[in-house]
Formats: structure tokens, sequence, C-alpha cells
């Protein structure tokens, strides 16, 4: 075919593309563009300008774009040429309108009507180019515009506008569902189109409709897995095959599709098993396209009434992609891996060392998959060393955006699983150290209540102590420079309620380091107020237990700055704090009970405490109160407000010519009635919180209806009381007191020490004893040698002694617990006497696959780092020489067009050239020596400065 | 569903940029800036996937050009290198064997056979075959086009000699 047209655009536009090329730096590159607007900007707006040259001038427009500038004062030269008649410069204009403008761009409804006119042309290429434009454009308002045309096209002669229209419709359901709701029927119509490629287009739409709404479309299960079937029979055209796989996009897309369909329900997942079994088995795993059905496949299987032949099929390819040395297939993997665990999670075992050499990948990506999966697979027995981990990667990125999302996945697991308070505290001030900022302020809220609602424990004396112990770690932490603000409104509230709580430090103590808090972080008002308000409850406590009150002088400073603050709230703060101050011992208990912020109290909604004041009024002769809803008076005028305003609202734009006007107006009565009783505000007062706390003394309740909407009462459940069963553990120590959470620690460890028994028949592999201490910790205590039993019991027991001992840092945990194996001991013993012999050989499996994985990385890195450095000075030189080395870059080059292995299949081919083979592939050489001299005979020799635009990029 | 295509040069040139969901141009510079940044420092051997603000980019090196994808994150990453190289492949058969000046020169080709692969941000076409033959078939059309405009305009050079 050639490079067809070539280079027809003239001198001018070559040589901008030319030297933007060569352009050395970004500025030089801007102040080339800017020229170029500038000439642009004058062309443009000249009187009769030909219609090629105009074509030429939105050409550069969208060069302009793309190279992020801005070319807005073409966009509507742009959509003037959609309205032109000849193809070639609609075409164009289709292009241009599609790349400038977003849907909601104001000169859209300028080219509806042209839209409109040519989804009727007679010519197809007009009627797709159309539709093209209105996937890309239309919105909400303009689909009714559209719609009629777009479902006449279904039926089109041409598949290529029926494949089109079909995919305008689709976005038009992503759009507005509600517009294309009734036309469900016709893309199941075309599920059955003669044309592989409309069918496969039809399956988009159908994917969404069916993710929605699943129960409408089962019957439609055994119409999928037969044309799932045909497609794996190679009964589709031999132009859909790809890479010797039958039409693997369409494969993938049903498979997708199935997925949705079959999930939960036995019935339908039944008839899919066959045709998943079939493609499992008929994959080719050596392509990249066969890896990515296979892939699909899985994450069917995962998603389907669990069939257990497959599951292990599909078990089967994870451990391949484990095992293999692409990073790809390694990341795919994992994922694979993470979604077969929910149905069958002890297979994660078996890829333990795999997913830890992920875990330390140098690449970024893999690493936080594994993050995930192990995300997916925390349990209480290994949450520890997850969060530990996952905030030792979270210190260590910078990336905001994934700092957010880890962090509140710490919170998430910490909450979750935490095994004793004292952890669960440590480990919230670990994240909201380092990450503070990011993550949700309802975070934060949420950890000041469960410290002020205790654990869930009847037990009061515990609750005190975590108390004490966050006061403790507070006023620690207040030690350290530059401290998040969320994290400080935390430390702030939990001073001010129970920093004085226990005696063991005094009011001044606590006072002091408010008044700290307060100067040092003096441009955060939310800081200065958390922290003025804590001040006024650790006064009211002095005062309602009758205890002298000093005002330290800093603090007497610090409020008198904030009586003349300009902050309002501040101000309101510090005035209150000194009205408290002169209160009575008895008053001020009554303003601010001591640990009463989470006591409910009664809202009177009615306000029925006004009643008698209202009587009294009423007697006096007011007027009595007539809800807005019975206001008869007032009725028409507000129904004819809430009518243009309905009308407004709900209909947009019109496409339609106007009909007569019909005298109908009475009929709308009722519709507006309904209209206006949901207009009419319903008030709920909304305060924030901390204004409530000072203000009156009903905080309980506002903290108790603030945390309602703060979602906490699942938190509670999952590791509060509900999950703690007071049984003591039954194969492990009996001196243990079992105090939150333990029971479930003993309950996993009596597991894995059944499973340790397994491994310790194991031979001695070199793997390092970080790395199996860490799989141990992780997967509950698997793979083992002869050491293991110790660590396999680390995370059972470091639970069960974090509660024991309640101080005990991380590392001297691991310590302890390895001291304390003997005692440990006897229940594994005693589960020795049951090893199975193919357990030990499947326990072997991890070790071989480990030390495969480092051989071949080991092999590969050097393979791949030889051509690299011996290529990369060949380059450096090009660059150097650039006016003498043209001509030897040519040949380079040329060389480089030449050496081109087949086309067809290479799947994993990073495509670098090699310079020094040379078999050759059909048309190669000859174009490119006709591409080399066009260039030339057209004036411009990028060569110079880049010789890698000749390569090949199949080469 | 595939929110982006981009095209960048190992220089960090822009050579294509395609958006199918709605990006402002601010976030369209700064989606380019900052994804040029991650994925041409990237060392080879690594994935060809980069994690992205809860979205995920696949990319491939084809001799000095990375071709990148952004989809939603429970996308199928190995379905999208194949589009790219799908799409790749039909630009060398259009091309013939295509290199990075040719799209740089005929970047508006680039964006028609682009529009024939990849629709609202799904795959409309996965046969070569079809690609190709629509492509050529809209070709042909401007060609002739290009006859018609060509004579009249040596009419109204004829018209302007007399």
């Amino acid at each position: 075919m050639g490079s067809q047209g070539g280079f027809y655009q003239s001198k001018e536009f070559l040589d901008l593309v030319k030297s933007i090329g060569e352009a050395r730096s970004k500025a030089e590159e801007d102040r080339i563009v800017l020229n170029e607007i500038e000439t642009l900007k004058r062309r443009i707006s000249e009187p009769d300008i030909p219609k090629r040259k105009m074509k030429e001038y939105i050409i550069r427009l969208v060069y302009i774009e793309m190279l992020g500038h801005d070319a807005s004062f073409g966009y509507i030269h742009a959509v003037k040429m959609t309205h032109d008649d000849s193809l070639l410069v609609k075409r164009t204009g289709y292009l241009a309108v599609t790349l400038f403008l977003n849907e909601d761009h104001d000169l859209i409804i300028l080219i509806v009507n042209t839209i409109q006119k040519d989804l009727k042309s007679d010519n197809y290429l007009v009627v797709c180019a159309a539709l093209n434009a209105v996937c890309k454009l239309i919105n909400e308002e303009t689909i009714p515009a559209v719609l009629p045309q777009a479902m006449e096209l279904l039926a089109h002669p041409k598949e290529a506008v029926r494949k089109k229209a079909i995919m305008a419709l689709h976005r038009f359901y992503q759009k507005s569902p509600s517009s294309v709701s009734h036309l469900v029927s016709n893309f199941r119509k075309r599920l059955c189109d003669n044309d592989p490629g409309v069918m496969g287009a039809t399956l988009c739409p159908l994917f969404e409709l069916i993710a929605r709404d699943v129960n409408s479309y089962k019957d439609l299960v055994i119409s999928f897995v037969s044309i799932l079937k045909q497609v794996a029979e190679r009964r589709l055209s031999k132009a859909y095959d790809y890479h010797q796989m039958p039409a693997p996009f369409i494969q993938i897309k049903l498979l997708k599709i199935l997925a949705l369909l079959g999930s939960g329900d036995k019935q339908a997942s039944e008839n899919m098993y066959t045709v998943v079994g079939d493609i499992f088995r008929k994959c080719d795993s050596s392509s990249n396209i066969g890896n990515a059905v296979l892939y699909e496949c899985i994450c069917c299987v995962s998603s389907i009434y669990p069939n257990p032949k497959l599951l292990e099929s599909a078990a089967d390819v994870i451990s391949r992609f484990l095992k293999s040395d692409s990073h790809n297939l390694k990341y795919m993997g994992i994922d694979a891996l993470g979604r077969l665990i929910k149905i069958s999670p002890e297979i994660a075992e078996q890829h333990q060392l795999a997913v830890i050499d992920c875990l330390e990948d140098p690449d970024d990506t893999l690493k936080r998959k594994t993050f995930e999966l192990l995300y997916k697979m925390t349990k209480s027995t290994n949450v520890e060393v997850i969060v530990d981990r996952m905030i030792d990667y979270m210190i260590s990125i910078n990336d905001n955006h994934y700092k957010t999302e880890i962090a509140s996945r710490c919170v998430e697991l910490a909450e979750q699983f935490a095994p004793s308070n004292q952890w669960f505290i440590q480990t919230m001030n670990r994240v909201f150290e380092h990450a503070g900022d990011l993550v949700n302020i309802k975070v934060a809220h949420n950890l000041m209540r469960l410290i002020a609602e205790g654990f869930g424990e009847d037990d009061d004396n515990a609750d005190t102590k975590l108390r004490s112990s966050a006061v403790e770690s507070y006023l620690r932490i207040l030690g350290e420079p530059k401290l998040p603000s969320v994290f400080l409104q935390v430390i702030c509230w939990v001073l001010g309620e129970y920093g004085t709580a226990d005696g063991m430090f005094s009011a001044s103590d606590i006072t002091g380091k408010l008044c700290d808090v307060a100067e040092a972080y003096s441009n955060d008002e939310t800081v200065k107020a958390y922290a003025t308000t804590a001040l006024m409850k650790i006064y009211a406590f002095e005062i309602a237990a009758r205890r002298k009150v000093d005002m330290l002088p800093e603090c007497q400073s610090l409020m008198e700055e904030l009586l003349a603050s300009h902050s309002t709230d501040l101000q309101q703060r510090a005035y209150e704090l000194q009205a408290v101050i002169g209160l009575d011992a008895h008053a001020v208990a009554c303003i601010m009970p001591s640990d009463a912020s989470c006591e409910d109290i009664e809202v009177d909604r009615d306000l029925s405490f006004l009643n008698d004041y209202i009587q009294e009024a009423i007697e006096k002769g007011a007027q009595p109160y007539i809800p807005e809803s019975e206001r008869s008076g007032m009725l028409n005028i507000s129904n004819f407000r809430n009518q243009d305003h309905h009308e407004a609202s709900s209909h947009g734009l019109r496409f339609e010519a106007y009909e007569l006007p019909k005298p109908a107006v009475q009929s709308r009565i009722p519709q507006t009635l309904i209209a206006s009783t949901e207009i009419v505000p319903v008030p709920e007062p909304m305060y924030p919180r901390e204004s409530y706390q000072t203000t009156m003394p009903s905080i309980p309740s506002d903290a108790g209806s603030a945390e309602l909407k703060l979602r906490l009462e699942g938190v509670q459940k999952k590791w509060g009381r509900s999950t703690y069963t007071p049984a003591t553990s039954t194969s492990n120590s009996t001196s243990q007191k079992t105090v939150n959470g333990t029971s479930q620690g003993d309950g996993a460890s009596t597991v894995s020490s059944m499973r340790e028994t397994y491994d310790s028949r194991k031979p001695q592999v070199e793997v390092s004893h970080e790395k199996q201490k860490l799989a141990a910790s992780l997967f509950g205590g698997s793979s083992k040698t002869e050491k293991s039993p110790a660590t396999g019991h680390k995370a059972a027991k470091a639970s069960s002694h974090v509660v024991e001992k309640s101080h005990v840092p991380k590392s001297s945990l691991e310590v302890a617990s390895e001291k304390a194996t003997p005692a440990q001991q006897p229940p594994d013993l005693l589960d020795l006497g049951e090893p199975t012999a193919t357990s030990t050989a499947l326990q072997l499996d991890p070790f071989k696959q480990l030390e495969g994985l480092l051989d071949a990385t080991e092999v590969a890195s050097a393979v791949n780092g030889a051509p690299a450095a011996s290529r990369s000075p060949d380059i450096m030189a090009l660059y150097a020489d650039t006016a003498a080395g043209i001509h030897n870059k040519n040949d380079a080059d040329l060389l480089s067009g030449l050496s081109n292995p087949s086309v067809t299949n290479m799947p994993g081919t990073t495509a670098m050239p090699q310079v020094t083979q040379s078999s050759s592939k059909g048309p190669n050489p000859k174009d490119s020596l006709e591409k080399d001299a066009l260039v030339r005979q057209m004036g411009v020799n990028p060569s110079s400065q880049n010789p890698n635009l000749f390569k090949d990029l199949l080469g | 569903m595939i929110h982006f295509v981009l095209l960048i040069s190992r220089q960090g040139k822009v050579r294509l940029t395609k958006w199918y969901s709605t990006y402002s141009k601010k976030e369209r510079s700064k989606v380019l800036r900052e994804l040029s940044g991650v994925i041409l420092t990237r060392g080879p051997r690594l994935c060809n996937f980069v994690e992205w603000r809860g979205l995920k980019v696949v990319y491939k090196r084809y001799a000095s050009l990375y071709f990148c994808m952004c989809i939603d994150p429970d996308g199928n990453e190995l379905e999208i290198l194949e589009i790219i190289h799908h799409y790749v492949e039909v630009l060398d058969r259009y091309f013939g064997s295509v290199c990075e000046l040719d799209l740089i020169y005929n970047f508006h080709k680039a964006y028609y056979i682009l529009d024939e692969i990849l629709i609202s941000g799904e795959l409309q076409e996965s046969s070569k075959r079809t690609v190709v033959r629509s492509v050529a078939a809209q070709d042909s059309l401007v060609e002739a086009a290009k006859e018609e405009t060509g004579s009249t305009i040596s009419n109204i050079i004829a018209h302007a000699a007399k």
C-alpha cells in the first residue's frame, strides 16, 4: 500500500513539524508554536480561503492543540468545515471537532444540525464520519436530536454503519440510560447480525446493560455460550484471527459477560462450565493474547458459581503466570490470585514465596499489586505484619494519590482486625503522622470516638488504660515538628477529654502543651479551635473537681490574642472559655460533664417545650401557624413558579418544531402540586461539631448524631465485642488470658500448627530466613524449615502477647515469641502425628519455584544488560555528530528497516531493531528509500536530530 | 473502557492524543506531563502497566515511540497490550512498515485509523482486514475528490488566464 498520499501538505507545514522536531527544549518548542498560532490567527480569518488551504490550517490547529497549546480561536472554523459538501473537507472538519471539543462545549449545538443531515446521507462514508462525531460530541441534551436517525441506521445495509450506530447507541446509554432504555431489544437483535464485527460491537452495550441489571438477561446465557463455543471452534472468518487465536477480543468480551451472568447463579453457571473448560485447554499460553484470554477465563471462573475442575485449571494458569519471567505475567498472576483466593483461600499458600518476591521487586507496579493482594487476604493472624509493611511502603513513596489509598487501607485493616487497642492506637499514630493530611477526616473522628467509647468491653479499666496510653503517646508525639493538621485535631481533642483523667498529668502540664500547639500552628485555625476547646474542658474539669484553677501566663496571652481574633469562631470559643471559668463548680459540671462525649441526648424535633409559650401568644391574639402546603391563597403563584422551573430542568433543549399551543393549563395542576411539596425545604439543623461543645450542654447528642453519619457502627461490630468469644484457647498455652480478639488468633494458630507439621519434613533450601519469616507471618505459616514452628506461631502468638504485656514494641515481640517457643511446642508435637506424603510434595514446590525464578531473572537480566549497554554508545555517537553523521545514520536506518522479522506473530517484542541482522521483509527497503527520498525532496531533514524516526515500529 | 490514547516519543514529544473521557485542557497537559514523566523513566523488563490515579495505564514501546492507553482498574491489561499491537499492525499495513516519521507527518491519518479501531473508548473492530478496507474506502473517495478539485482548480486557472 505504501505511504499513501505521502507528504502532500505544504512546505510551510512540513517546516513547522520539522522545526518542532528539532527543538531542543520545551521553551523553544513553545516559542515556535506561539509563532505559528500568531500566523494561523492572521491567516485563518482572511476572506475567501480556498478549501484546501483551510483544510491544512485546521490540521495545523490540530497539531498545535496536540502539543498542548490553545487553538480555540480556530474551533469555529472547524465547525464550519463540517458543513461543507465535499467529504474530503467534511471529514477533516469532523476529525478536528472531535479532537477539539468536549461534549459540554457550546459550539456543539452548531454541529447538531449538520450531523442530523449527514446521518441521512446516501454516502455511507459521510454517515460513518457523522457517527464518529456523534460518539464523541453528543451529550445528554442533544441525544433526542439524533436518536431516531441512529436507530434507523441499525438496519443500514453497510456493516460499518451498523457497527458505528451500535456504538453510538451504547454511548447514549452511558450518557443517559433512560433515553435508550426502550431500545434494548435492538441490541439483542444485533447480536444475531450476520457480520461478526457488528456482533462483536454489540457485546459492548450488552455488557454494560447486563452489568446494571443482570436478571433481565439470564435468557441470553445460552446464546452467549453458543457464540463463544463457535468462536473458540474457529467458525468465524479467518479475518478475525489474531496471532493464530480465533477472535480473541470477542472471546474476552464474551467471557466478561458470562462472568456477570453466572455470578451467584448456579444454574446459569452450569451452562458455561464446558465452554470455559474448553478455552482453558485450547488457549495458546505462549502468546500474549492467549494469556489475555486465559486471564479472562480466570476472572470468569472466580466470578461464576465455583466448579472444582475449572478452579483447578485456573490455579494451574496462575502458577504458570507467577513462575514466568515476564513481569507482566507475574502482575496478572498476582491479580488473578487475588480473585481466586476469595473462593479457595488455600491456593495462596503454594505461591507464598513468589508473592513475597513480587513484594520485594523493584518494580513499583508489581509491588502495589502485591499489596493489593495482601490487603485482600488480611486476617487477624497476619494483620500486624501486613499493615506494618504497608505503612513502611506508604512512608517511602511520594505519590499522594496512592499514599491516600494505602493509608485508608491501613486504617480499614487496622479497624477490622486490630489484635489489641494499643496496637491500634500506635498504628493509627503512624498513619496520621505520615499521611495525616491525606486521610479522610472521618477516620480522625472515628479514632476519637473509639477512644471515647472504648472498645466494647464492659471493663472500664481497659478503657481507662487505653486512654492513658493514648494521652501518653500523644504527649510524646507532640514534641515532633510539623504534624499534620488532622492528627493535631485528634491529639487536642483527646488531651482535652482525657488529658487529666487518670491523674498522671496535671492540668498545667496539659494546658501548657495545648498552648504550645496553638502557638506552633498559629496559621491553622481548626487546630487552634480544637486546642481552645480542649483548654476549656481541662479547666472545666478542674473547676468541677473543686480544684483551684491557675491559668498559665502563656495561656492567658493566648486567650487575649484569641479574644481579638479575626475569626469569629475562635473569638467565640475564647469568650466562652472566659465565661466558663467564671462559673461555679455545679454549673460547670452541667455544661461540661466529664467523659460524656458519647452519651445520647434526645432532640425534641417538634419543639414541644415551646408549646406553653405558643399557647400564651395565641391567647394574646397571635395568628396560629399555617404550614406552607396548606396556605391556599399563595398556591397559584408558587405553582406557576414551580412550573417554569420544572419545565426548564426536565426537558432541556428541543430539536423538533414547536407544537401548536393548547389550552391545557388545568391538567397540570396536580403535577405541580407534587412538585411543590418536594420543593418545600425540610430544615435540619446542622452545625459543626465543636461549636456545640462549647455552647451548650448538649454535646453528647450532637456527637452521637454526627457520628451516625460517620458510618461507625460496622466498625465496632467487626472488631469490638461481637467478634470476641470468651473461649480460652484450645491447643495453645493455658496460661494466657484471652482479652480482645485473642481467641481468633488462637483458632488460626491451631490450624497453622497442623500445617507446620507437614513442612518440618521438607529439605532445607537456600531461602533467606527473612523471607520465610515474612511468608510465615503472612500466610499463617505453612512453608517452613526446621526453625519454622517458632515463626509460624509468631503472628498468632504476637497478638496474644501484645495483650499480655501491653507495651511491647514490634521487634522485641518477635524475639519474645521465639523465646517462648518451648512453651508453645507441645501442641505442635501432638499434631506431628498426621503428616501426609502428598502435602510434602506440594510444599516442595515453592522453593523450587523460587530457585527457578532467581536463576531466570539473573540470566535474563545479564542478557538484557549487554545489548543495552552496547547499543547506547552507538546512539550517543549518532547524536554527537549532527552534520557528518547523516549518511551513516541513514544507512543504519535503512538496515534497520530491512531487519524486520515476520510481522504477524511477535507477542513480546519490545521492537528495538537489531542493526546487525538483515533479513528482508517484502517492500521494506523500497518504502524506506522512498520515504527518505521524499523527505529530502521536501527539504526536510529530521534525521539529523533523531535517528529513530525511520525505524520501523514493528521492526 | 479506554479513557485516552497517547503516543509519546522517547524524547517526550507528543505524537498523538485521543481523549475518550472528558478532560479539560489543563487536565490534559497535566496528564501528559505526569505520564510521560512516569513512563519514559521506567526501566526495561518492568511491567508494561502503571497504576495512576486509581486508573491503569498500559504502555508499550515500539522503536522510539511509546503507545499508551489508560483503562479502568478492572480492565484486562494483556488485552489492552494486544489492542495497542493491533493498532500498530494496522498502521504498519497501511503505511507499509510504518515508522515514527510516518506518524509525525501524517498524524491525521493515524487519527482516522484509530477512529476505525476504537470508538468511544471501546474496541469496535478486531479484524485488521476490515479496518484497512474501510480506511482505504475513505482514501479512495478522498483521491477522487482531489482529482475533482484539481480539475476545478485548473478550470479556475484557465478562467483566470483568459
